[in-house]
């Protein structure tokens, strides 16, 4: 099942950037980002059953950054919506130098 | 495991499984409200905990089950409550057709490519040889035994920095959320 | 090339003698430029009457200020009549350093021939290495100084006529503001011309031909506040340029085959070429190149003619005695390549035939009296080209040594001639211009030495037995006619034609020139010495004979000019030492004539050649005969009652139109071009336009380019990102 669980693990993840690009709504993207990180995660798993636990480790690990990253990113989307009252990317261009 | 037993009961769950994340995948990116997105989203991860089961995995597909969908999701339906993005004036979020094709387009070119690097001859230096029995998921030692042993081993300092990078998340999430007022001090 | 100059040097049989000094020869006239160099700059600072460069007013005596540019001049000449009398302040060092630094070096040189000659025969050239210049590679280039019998020729004529000259100067200059400036490039010019002929090697030699080229320019435009002045002195530089392009090129090739660029090793290399070979030919039509620009010969003589601008020692020194005589110098140098090669021998003789009677039509019908000698020089030259183009290398070098004594002769007489007129002028007021011969006439009456001594040089010019034109004149034309048969010359072909036919051609040429030199010597001579006086009644009281100072060179030189042909008696002369100048040159040129004739001292029998002597006496008589009973003196009126010319003698007042025509053929679409395309296209266009601004444009687009893409829009900037991710997976999925 390993060549099937990588396909599968290919098209989450397609399916994870097409969502970035399509969507605006930032929490929605954040979601998709998270999408492609269990993507990642099906392939480490899948190729785990190959080469050892270490793939499986690392799923813990990457969990463990998705949630640091869900708590700050999250409060960052809360800060911004305070700021604009808006969590539409359009509307948030503060990166522009 | 069930792999060599029920052959074709376990090959009739992997593919339902995948059908379903497949399916509830798409209609994640495609639902304007976000709670609908994130309950959809939430499907998604309880399939690929199944499928986590399926692939020797159990105890990732239980830490899947919990972390993900039942601690990480919840935090993102907080948010989208907490910032009442629910009617429908957040809701035309989605990009005209032109993006959607385009989106769709470079999407396929991704998977087609990746398609392609997955059957790719790579170089010698750049592959892994594969594990030796001892180190084999389905070696002696249980479930958890084999996950184990690396993580609190070999993975001692990651595991530690990713303790310190967890607390850095909270302090700097409580900083960051927190409303600030300018009478605050 | 280190290896045959030390085997030269040591054991030489000058070694040991004074010729080890010979550096002092060039080296004394340096010091004296830096003497008078730093007078003159000094002198700059300070208030009083200084160079034009400081006060801004011009005070000379040729047609500055009161030449032919007399209507411009008029707001100088109220501030000259004051301050007339002022000399420099540093005048009395300058007169003593100036001439000084010649007199001493004459002397030096005076000493190192004497060595020479108590050596005996002498057979390799003394070659005194002072250090090493340019060592790069397989190129080592020294500077050394070859003497031989040939540069002590050259570097006799140099200081001695340069000492005459710069004494003259003291007198001729004595009012000029100008005057520390003026002996510091007379005595830089003399440096470079000695370094020019002592050089051992073709790049020393060009490093003084650049040297005097910039006296030359500096000397022409002394009196650059006239706007004229400048103009000449920018047109000899440029003119030189193309000549000097001819001279790279040729020492390039040299380099390029011969792997060595001084004489001894050039003069060894072309003994292995092949008779009438590419190479040969192709290097010694470059060099001819560099001295048909330094020399003043077709087609690039145009220069010469307005370097009369300048100050006239300048014009008797640097433009008809020495520096333009350098192209004969090297062409005598480079004898064995020239022998090498019958067809560029072939067109040297050709060019200079038809430039000695091209020059001398020109000269017919001039009335500035600078401008006939100026001429009488190109065609001089022209016969020089002949002498040495036909192998003649002796005959050629005879003849600049005895052009050297007359021609200075005659400038420094015509010098004196405008010194006299100009003072007159000067003392009246009047503005009319002392140098055009329709204001003389009767000048004799007032100037009864300078009128003598002319005449000596006339005839010396003329060719008139026993001056010392004669002999020179007649064995350039003499070896003409004998090289028509049984040489190299005659055997080779030239353009297709037969070489002795051309011969034949270029003798006529030669006889042609020296019937109009004739002509227009005596023309001059009857117009400005002869006749009724047309200066005016009220500057003739003031009309006298120039000082000591001035006429004392003049009697050396006339002595010079007299008896210079004692030097090389042909074998036909009835009495005296024969040829002493061609036993000298022997050793150095010998062996290119004895190429260019077979290896044999091709003599004519004596018969023909009474017959050849002769001719050119009776042509010579005949020119004088034509001018005298032709023209009128007392029918000529001053140049302000002047009818314009028409016909034949316009074309030939405006010299063929030459200057015109190469205006029209060269200066105008070289201008053109310039300005449309390398200009308005090249620079403004490609470089400015495309390059300069293009480059910013280009760097402003991409900045553009950059700026669009940090919108601040994460959306975009996720957009961007799969971009470079399918771009990296791509180029590992199709590798």
């Amino acid at each position: 099942m390993l060549a099937e669980s990588l396909a599968l693990s290919a098209l989450l993840f397609t399916i994870g950037v097409v969502g970035v690009l399509t969507r605006r709504n930032a929490i929605i993207i954040f979601m998709c980002v998270e999408l492609m990180l269990n993507a990642v995660n099906l392939s480490f798993v899948a190729l785990s059953q190959l080469y050892g636990a270490s793939g499986q480790v690392f799923v813990i690990f990457v969990m463990t950054v998705a949630a640091a990253e869900a708590a700050v990113g999250l409060a960052i989307i809360i800060a911004i919506f305070r700021h604009r009252q808006s969590v539409n990317l359009e509307d948030i261009n503060l990166l522009k130098g | 495991m069930g792999n060599e037993f029920y052959p074709l009961f376990y090959s009739f769950h992997f593919y339902l499984f995948g059908l379903i994340a497949v399916a509830s995948a798409l209609l994640f990116v495609t639902r304007k409200s976000p709670v609908a997105a994130a309950m959809w989203l939430v499907n998604v991860m309880f399939c690929l905990a199944a499928l986590y089961v399926l692939l020797d995995a159990q105890f990732i597909g239980a830490i899947q089950v919990l972390v993900y969908a039942g601690a990480i999701m919840v935090v993102f339906l907080f948010v989208v409550m907490l910032l009442n993005l629910g009617h429908p004036s957040e809701m035309s979020d989605i990009r005209g057709n032109a993006g959607r094709l385009t989106a769709g387009l470079v999407g396929l070119a991704l998977l087609a490519e990746v398609m392609v690097l997955g059957r790719a001859e790579f170089p010698a230096q750049l592959t892994l040889a594969a594990a030796q029995a001892s180190q084999r998921i389905d070696g002696p030692g249980g479930v958890i035994g084999p996950i184990a042993a690396p993580l609190f081993k070999q993975h001692l300092l990651a595991f530690e920095l990713t303790s310190m990078l967890l607390l850095t998340a909270i302090v700097g999430a409580v900083v960051i959320g927190k409303k600030r007022t300018p009478d605050a001090r | 090339m280190q290896l045959p100059t030390e085997h030269a040097t040591t054991g030489h049989p000058l070694a040991d003698t004074i010729a080890r000094l010979a550096w002092l020869i060039p080296v004394l006239p340096l010091l004296g430029f830096l003497l008078n160099g730093f007078l003159s700059l000094r002198a700059a600072g300070t208030p009083g009457p200084a160079d034009p460069s400081a006060s801004g007013h011009g005070h000379g005596h040729d047609d500055h200020g009161h030449g032919a540019h007399g209507a411009d001049a008029h707001g100088h000449d109220a501030h000259d009549d004051h301050g007339h009398a002022k000399r420099h302040p540093a005048a009395g060092l300058v007169s003593l350093i100036g001439p000084g630094v010649l007199a001493l070096s004459f002397v030096v040189a005076l000493l190192v021939f004497n060595a020479m000659r108590s050596v005996g025969e002498m057979h390799a050239p003394y070659v005194l290495t002072l250090f090493e210049w340019m060592p790069t590679g397989s190129l080592s280039i020294d500077v050394a100084f070859q003497l031989d019998q040939l540069s002590m020729v050259m570097i006799l004529i140099i200081t001695g006529i340069g000492t005459l000259i710069h004494i003259f100067s003291v007198g001729y200059m004595q009012d000029d503001p100008g005057y520390p400036r003026y002996f510091a490039y007379l005595n830089l010019f003399v440096f470079f011309m000695l370094l020019l002929v002592m050089g051992a090697n073709y790049p020393l030699m060009f490093v003084g031909w650049e040297g005097v080229g910039l006296c030359s320019y500096l000397l022409i435009g002394f009196w650059f506040s006239e706007k004229a002045n400048a103009d000449a002195g920018k047109k000899a530089f440029i003119v030189n340029r193309i000549g000097d392009f001819g001279f790279l090129v040729a020492m390039f090739l040299m380099f390029a085959n011969f792997g060595t660029l001084s004489y001894t090793g050039v003069g060894a290399a072309a003994n292995d070429l092949v008779m009438g070979g590419a190479l040969a030919t192709t290097i010694c039509l470059f060099l001819f190149l560099g001295a048909t620009g330094k020399s003043a010969q077709i087609p690039l003589f145009v220069w010469l003619p307005d370097a009369m601008a300048g100050p006239t020692p300048v014009s008797a020194l640097i433009h008809a005695a020495t520096m333009v005589t350098a192209g004969v110098y090297l062409i005598a140098r480079s004898a064995t390549l020239f022998a090498m090669a019958p067809a560029a021998q072939l067109t040297v003789a050709v060019v200079g035939a038809l430039t000695a009677v091209f020059a001398a039509t020109i000269g017919l019908k001039q009335w500035d009296i600078k401008k006939v000698l100026a001429y009488s020089t190109v065609s001089q030259l022209g016969y020089m080209f002949v002498g040495v183009g036909v192998g003649a290398y002796t005959a050629g070098v005879f003849h600049l040594m005895t052009h050297a004594f007359f021609k200075a002769l005659l400038f420094l007489g015509s010098g004196s001639v405008i010194y006299a007129m100009h003072q007159a002028y000067h003392a009246t007021h009047n503005h009319e211009d002392a140098q055009d011969m329709r204001n003389m006439g009767g000048l004799k009456k007032y100037m009864p030495i300078t009128s003598a001594l002319m005449w000596i040089a006339t005839l010396a010019i003329a060719g008139i037995p026993p001056f010392s034109g004669f002999f020179s004149k007649d064995e350039i034309l003499a070896s003409v006619f004998a090289r028509t048969h049984g040489s190299t010359l005659a055997d080779a072909t030239w353009l297709g034609i037969p070489g002795s036919v051309v011969l034949y051609g270029v003798y006529a040429l030669g006889l042609a020139a020296a019937l109009m030199t004739a002509v227009y010597m005596t023309r001059m001579m009857i117009y400005t010495f002869h006749g009724p006086n047309r200066s005016g009644s009220a500057e003739q009281p003031h009309l006298k004979e120039a000082p000591m100072i001035m006429t004392a060179p003049l009697i050396v030189l006339g002595v010079l000019s007299a008896l210079g042909g004692l030097v090389n008696l042909p074998l036909v002369f009835p009495f005296g030492p024969k040829e002493i100048l061609h036993h000298w040159l022997e050793p150095v040129v010998g062996q290119g004539t004895l190429l260019v004739t077979h290896g044999e001292a091709a003599h004519l029998s004596h018969s023909t050649e009474y017959v050849l002597i002769g001719t050119a006496v009776a042509i010579a008589v005949i020119g004088i005969a034509i001018a005298y009973t032709r023209l009128k003196p007392e029918a000529l009126v001053p140049a302000k009652d002047a009818v314009p010319e028409t016909g034949i003698e316009k074309t030939l007042l405006n010299k063929w139109y030459v200057d015109e025509g190469y205006d029209k053929a060269v200066v105008q679409p070289t201008l053109g071009v310039s300005r449309t395309l390398l200009w308005k296209g090249i620079d403004t266009g490609l470089i400015d336009g495309l390059m300069v601004n293009g480059t910013a444009l280009l760097a402003r687009f991409a900045g553009w380019m950059g700026s669009q893409l940090q919108s601040g829009r994460v959306g975009t900037y996720a957009w961007v990102l799969l971009i470079g991710v399918l771009g990296v997976l791509s180029a590992f999925s199709f590798r």
